[in-house]
């Protein structure tokens, strides 16, 4: 087990190697000065003379990657130029938001997705098979913005159920924390669902054709305890697969639903960032999250020997 | 699947065939449901001038915020404009990064995915290099890349495009590790063809299928993506009409105005649901192993 996480580890290494170059090199890859581009339209020559040598865009590539991998290696991130924060306070600060919306919408996506996909399965060709798979691609193609719309003005605007927008922290109770998140997470969850529910059904559908499925039936096992004993759990190892795949899918959405709800978390940070050209946070959050993707798919190898004591590494 | 879609071409009976494929094709109703869709889309962006559209963007602000009705059928914005005018030239611009995305993307992906797949020394590197692409979110790479080289509707098209690459490329790869072994490729090295000639004449046409389908999923995603970065005011300039940007100029009024979010939102959707369904059309007849694989 160890040794096989050593190697994991070290394949990570180039992964993480080629994200810190791109992320590196992006700024340097538009057309024009980097030091003009941060500084704006509105800018003076002092001015960007300022952010070029704070920034050390003057001295040469190598030395500047080389220093910035340096600082990195120490946990630090670099400095705001619209805030003068350290990256990685600001990064902290608006952690418990999104890591709230993304694990919420998690649960919700799994929970439902997941017995949704074993039933269109187990009643394969039937109409309940077919109202599962065209729901899911249904929420492959409605865009989380559109509908997070439509949820604020049916569930918040017109009955009131719901907040419009707006985030309250888990400190402040349970009960606004997840009525303040409710709309959100559902918007979020759509297309998990619909990519959880499809590779479910295909992989119960898989397991049910197995032969110890057919024994286990003719042993006399209730059609529940078949399911859930013999073709889930065989299931499992695709579904866990695809939850690491659509990991970097959530945190696009993640930034995209922090707008639409008014939620002050790491997507907020990165558009407004973004439309500030405030640089070193755009590459801190980018770099940050990057890191999230490898580690849940590092997470997600190791779960492979939890749900299939076959794997042995 | 391989090897019959290669005797396919060889055969003499090919003719029937390729009418067999299209005849399925024909049949399926969500082929049918999704290019009809498509079709009127890319009609009404084409001949946008000639729908009873007007200027898109004449203003008029006695009519300001005016909800659907006979002479505003999506009704207006805060600064008088017809909706479905903007809506409507909106079409073009979705429509256009779908097609310029989905090109940029699946040419680059099978230049990659080819070189990787038949030259052992490019395989390590490049793969590699895609596997870094792949753990950025590709939103996230997106907004940064346009952020910092200017928006524009190339900028968005080439933003949009590189994080779909390694998907294309992997898929490729994977077409091409099959191929390699088959005996007729194995045939045709032994008698010397020279490796461009064994690309294009051998390996490429298995990797049209998948590719096909596969393009269908890149546009489907890149329509969206587009949409979402003109909605978070980092895509396309908000002087041009996009269904997103005009989505990101109703947020504000969302609780007055609901109509300014929803006409495009839903056109939006109808789109993409169109060009996915397409897609799972395509894939059930052009590529039955990966419908297996999938099992939808």
């Amino acid at each position: 087990m160890l040794a096989f996480l050593l190697r994991r580890l070290l394949a990570t290494a180039p992964v993480v190697g080629v994200v810190a170059v791109f992320v590196f090199l992006l700024l340097h890859l538009g057309p024009g000065d980097p030091a003009t581009v941060i500084a704006g339209d509105y800018a003076s020559p002092e001015d960007i003379e300022r952010i070029r040598a704070r920034l050390g865009l003057d001295r040469p590539l190598y030395v500047q990657f080389g220093a910035w991998v340096g600082r990195l290696a120490q946990g630090d991130l670099g400095t705001s130029i619209f805030s003068n924060l350290p990256v990685a306070t600001l990064i902290g600060q608006r952690l418990e938001p999104t890591l709230s919306l993304a694990a919420l919408t998690l649960v919700l996506a799994v929970s439902v997705a997941v017995p949704l996909g074993a039933l269109a399965a187990w009643r394969a060709g039937s109409w309940i098979d077919r109202a599962v798979m065209g729901f899911a691609v249904l929420g492959f193609s409605v865009p989380v913005f559109v509908l997070g719309y439509a949820l604020i003005w049916l569930f918040a605007i017109r009955t009131g159920w719901f907040p419009v927008q707006g985030y309250a922290p888990i400190a402040e109770g349970l009960g606004p924390f997840l009525h303040r998140l409710a709309l959100p997470a559902v918007a979020l969850s759509a297309v998990y669902i619909a990519l959880i529910a499809r590779i479910a059904r295909a992989a119960v559908l898989e397991a049910l054709a197995e032969d110890h499925v057919r024994t286990a039936r003719a042993k006399g096992l209730p059609e529940r305890l078949v399911l859930l004993r013999h073709a889930l759990a065989n299931a499992a190892v695709p579904i866990v697969t695809v939850i690491g795949i659509g990991f970097s899918l959530l945190i696009g959405g993640v930034v995209v639903t922090e707008s639409v709800f008014n939620i002050p978390g790491l997507g907020r940070l990165t558009v407004d960032a973004v439309l500030r050209r405030d640089y070193p946070v755009i590459q801190g959050v980018i770099l940050a999250f990057s890191a999230a993707c490898v580690v849940v798919n590092l997470l997600v190898d190791l779960l492979y020997t939890v749900f299939d004591p076959r794997i042995r590494y | 699947m391989i090897s019959a879609f290669r005797k396919v071409e060889w055969n003499p009976a090919a003719g029937r065939a390729e009418s067999r494929a299209w005849a399925a094709l024909r049949r399926h109703s969500g082929v049918r449901f999704g290019a009809a869709v498509i079709a009127g889309l890319a009609a009404a962006a084409l001949f946008a001038p000639f729908l009873g559209t007007g200027d898109p963007a004449a203003l008029d602000p006695a009519a300001r915020m005016r909800g659907p009705s006979g002479e505003h059928w999506f009704g207006t914005d805060m600064y008088g404009r017809d909706l479905y005018a903007r809506a409507v030239y909106g079409a073009r611009i979705s429509l256009a990064v779908g097609l310029c995305v989905t090109a940029l993307s699946v040419l680059a992906g099978l230049l990659v995915g080819l070189a990787a797949g038949y030259l052992r020394a490019v395989d390590a590197v490049a793969m590699r290099v895609m596997d870094g692409v792949m753990a950025i979110p590709g939103i996230l790479l997106a907004i940064a890349m346009i952020a910092l080289a200017g928006a524009s509707l190339t900028t968005v098209v080439v933003a949009i495009a590189i994080p779909e690459i390694p998907r294309v490329a992997r898929l490729v790869r994977g077409v091409v590790l099959s191929i390699r072994e088959e005996p007729y490729v194995e045939a045709a090295v032994t008698v010397g063809t020279p490796l461009p000639k064994l690309l294009f004449r051998h390996v490429l046409p298995n990797t049209i299928a998948p590719l096909i389908v596969q393009g269908t999923y890149v546009c489907a995603s890149a329509i969206i993506v587009e949409a979402l970065l003109s909605f978070l005011g980092a895509g396309i300039p908000p002087e041009r009409p996009s269904w997103g940007n005009i989505m990101a100029e109703g947020r504000a009024l969302f609780q007055v105005a609901p109509w300014i979010v929803f006409f495009p939102g839903l056109l939006l959707a109808l789109a993409v649901l169109a060009i996915n369904v397409l897609g799972d059309g395509l894939r059930d007849t052009l590529d039955p192993r990966l419908a297996r694989r999938t099992g939808t």
